[in-house]
């Protein structure tokens, strides 16, 4: 009785959703409006749960005193809830931010750039095999050229010009094939959806 | 006449010939499988330990000749099933057991080392019911190292970044210009402005899904602070709803920034920027709505996005507005080059807040970027060529 109830639930809700490809209304509002008020709280729930009381509190449970510098820093951002001393939650954003954008420098410098160029390194030629040599020009012609196109201190004029129209052109490509792989993987999605109200709700499919 | 035999003789032939045959599958392989397998196999040999070279401490690396009778392979022919790794701390005292691994394995990873502490290692080479053990190694100690000497060209490479940004930075506070390319979707975002304000409608910026620990965050909130300057310079609607507390407020601080630098703090409202909620399909069915309810003249996609892209970007395109997107999510780059009217793709999206401030630091930020894209075009040209020529293998320099 309870799982058909919430089949049901589910089943309308998923309808209301998909009322808006016809226009906006109040179906579609309240449905909007229910998820995104459910979501928030799941989401404070599941941090609370899964971030605060495991990396916080846990810790300084077991005795970790170091995990003090976190928390406090946390408290530093609900400052802000303060005019007066709100200004001192910036402190907490300026270390979020500091430490991402150092902690990135050299993860991205080693896997986007030295990995792959590394990787983009291979023979332009390679005698008495001809799919080999157009693979590997294809992987160095269009990596050289993409990298131009993104190459900011000079104008994309003349010969340079023409090796950033190349670079386009392949990365062009490259998306046709990623818009066309990914529109297969939301179709199944789609399919999923529809599977779940004319099998599990309607019974239509067996 | 066939001669006739009696029952009880040809019975007795017949369980004669039996025993004889049991006897023989009996007696003759057992000498040859007993041999094979009670032998033990020959003991690895050459044991050397040594600590673990460019790590924090902590681990010791074992090496070994592996056993005369090893093959090298993983089979049921192989006399060798295996090695087990002992250590000690005394070199004629008590072995623990460490590990095992297979056989054709010639080293070892001690991972649970202490530091500064003796340890002798022997390794036994396992047969199918007997084994023999090496003799012990020499005396090794983990110890911690200062420099990660394997990683020295991803030093120098960083440093020549890093020496690149300074110098281009000081160059552009001096007072050199700095030139940079035209971006065709940042040239578009004063006319996006300015066709809002006109129509007297809102404009919406989204700042991706994720939090303020993804780069492209980072960038989306720093564009953000150039628009929010231009739209309080024409008394443009801004409203900027996010999918995490953390960049709401990072979001409220820039454009608050944003328009006291433009000399209009009071056009300034916290309510411009809210939270919605951290779930990803949630916030898009509720910008969604925000953006059929309120038909912005002006949307801006900037930064990380997933699977809710192009839903955005269409019902964006479906409402009439102006859109100009920017990603470095390469599975959502051709969505939003299908639905918008201007994408910044990658890096184009990094470079946007320097192209728009024209700010010395984001400026020479963006120049110093280029000489690291300089090193690896040359790298990619030069490299390919020689190893096309067999003449120089460049990949040493990258790993």
């Amino acid at each position: 009785m309870v799982e058909t109830i919430g089949i049901w639930i589910a089943a309308i809700l998923t309808l209301g959703i998909f009322s808006f490809l016809y226009k906006d209304n109040p179906f579609y509002k309240f449905c909007e409006s229910l998820f995104v008020g459910v979501s928030a709280g799941y989401w404070f729930a599941t941090t609370f749960w899964q971030v605060m009381m495991p990396k916080l509190v846990d810790n300084l449970a077991a005795g970790r005193w170091i995990y003090i510098i976190g928390g406090i820093f946390g408290i530093l951002m609900l400052l802000r809830l303060f005019p007066k001393i709100g200004w001192i939650s910036r402190w907490s954003l300026a270390l979020v931010v500091g430490t991402t954008a150092g902690l990135y420098f050299t993860r991205y410098l080693v896997s986007n750039g030295m990995v792959q160029t590394e990787n983009t390194i291979m023979p332009i030629f390679v005698t008495g095999n001809l799919p080999q040599t157009i693979g590997n020009l294809v992987i160095v012609v269009g990596t050289f050229c993409g990298l131009v196109y993104f190459f900011f201190s000079k104008e994309h004029k003349g010969t340079f010009g023409g090796f950033a129209k190349v670079g386009i052109w392949f990365i062009m490509v490259s998306f046709g094939a990623s818009f066309g792989y990914t529109v297969m993987s939301r179709m199944s999605l789609l399919l999923g959806r529809l599977d779940y109200l004319f099998g599990t709700w309607l019974g239509l499919i067996k | 006449m066939r001669p006739r035999i009696s029952t009880q003789t040809s019975n007795k032939t017949y369980a004669l010939i039996l025993s004889i045959l049991i006897l023989s599958f009996l007696l003759i392989p057992i000498p040859v499988l007993a041999q094979q397998d009670t032998l033990p196999p020959s003991p690895p040999t050459e044991v050397k330990a040594e600590d673990t070279p460019n790590d924090a401490g902590g681990s010791i690396t074992i090496i070994w000749k592996k056993s005369a009778d090893d093959i090298g392979v993983v089979r049921d022919d192989n006399k060798v099933k295996g090695y087990e790794i002992l250590r000690s701390t005394r070199t004629d005292g008590e072995y623990e057991l460490l590990g095992k691994t297979t056989a054709g394995a010639e080293s070892y990873f001690d991972s649970h080392a202490r530091n500064n502490i003796d340890y002798f290692y022997k390794i036994r080479a396992l047969g199918l019911v007997s084994l023999s053990e090496s003799l012990p190694s020499q005396p090794v100690k983990a110890k911690a190292q200062w420099v990660d000497w394997s990683r020295k060209y991803t030093f120098l490479l960083a440093l020549i970044l890093a020496l690149s940004i300074v110098y281009f930075i000081n160059q552009s506070k001096t007072g050199k210009e700095l030139f940079i390319r035209k971006i065709a979707g940042l040239e578009a975002v004063t006319d996006a402005v300015g066709r809002a304000t006109e129509m007297g409608r809102k404009i919406f910026y989204i700042p991706g899904i994720s939090d303020m620990d993804n780069m492209q965050t980072i960038a989306g909130v720093t564009i953000l602070g150039q628009v929010a300057k231009i739209t309080a310079e024409y008394e443009a609607k801004l409203e900027v709803p996010t999918s995490r507390s953390l960049v709401m407020v990072s979001c409220r601080e820039t454009i608050k920034e944003a328009y006291s630098n433009a000399g209009r703090p009071d056009l300034f409202n916290e309510n411009m920027v809210y939270y919605l909620t951290d779930d990803q399909f949630g916030y898009t069915a509720a910008v969604d709505g925000l953006f059929v309810r309120e038909k912005p003249a002006a949307i801006f996609f900037q930064g990380q996005f997933y699977a809710e892209s192009l839903i955005l970007a269409e019902t964006g395109n479906y409402v009439g507005a102006i859109q100009i997107a920017g990603t470095g999510q390469p599975a959502q780059l051709p969505f939003f080059v299908a639905a918008c009217d201007y994408t910044l793709i990658g890096e184009e999206l990094f470079a946007a807040s320097a192209y728009l401030s024209r700010d010395p630091k984001l400026l020479g930020s963006l120049k110093g970027q280029d000489v690291g894209k300089f090193i690896f075009l040359f790298f990619i040209l030069v490299g390919s060529i020689l190893l096309a020529f067999g003449v120089y293998d460049l990949r040493v320099f990258l790993r």
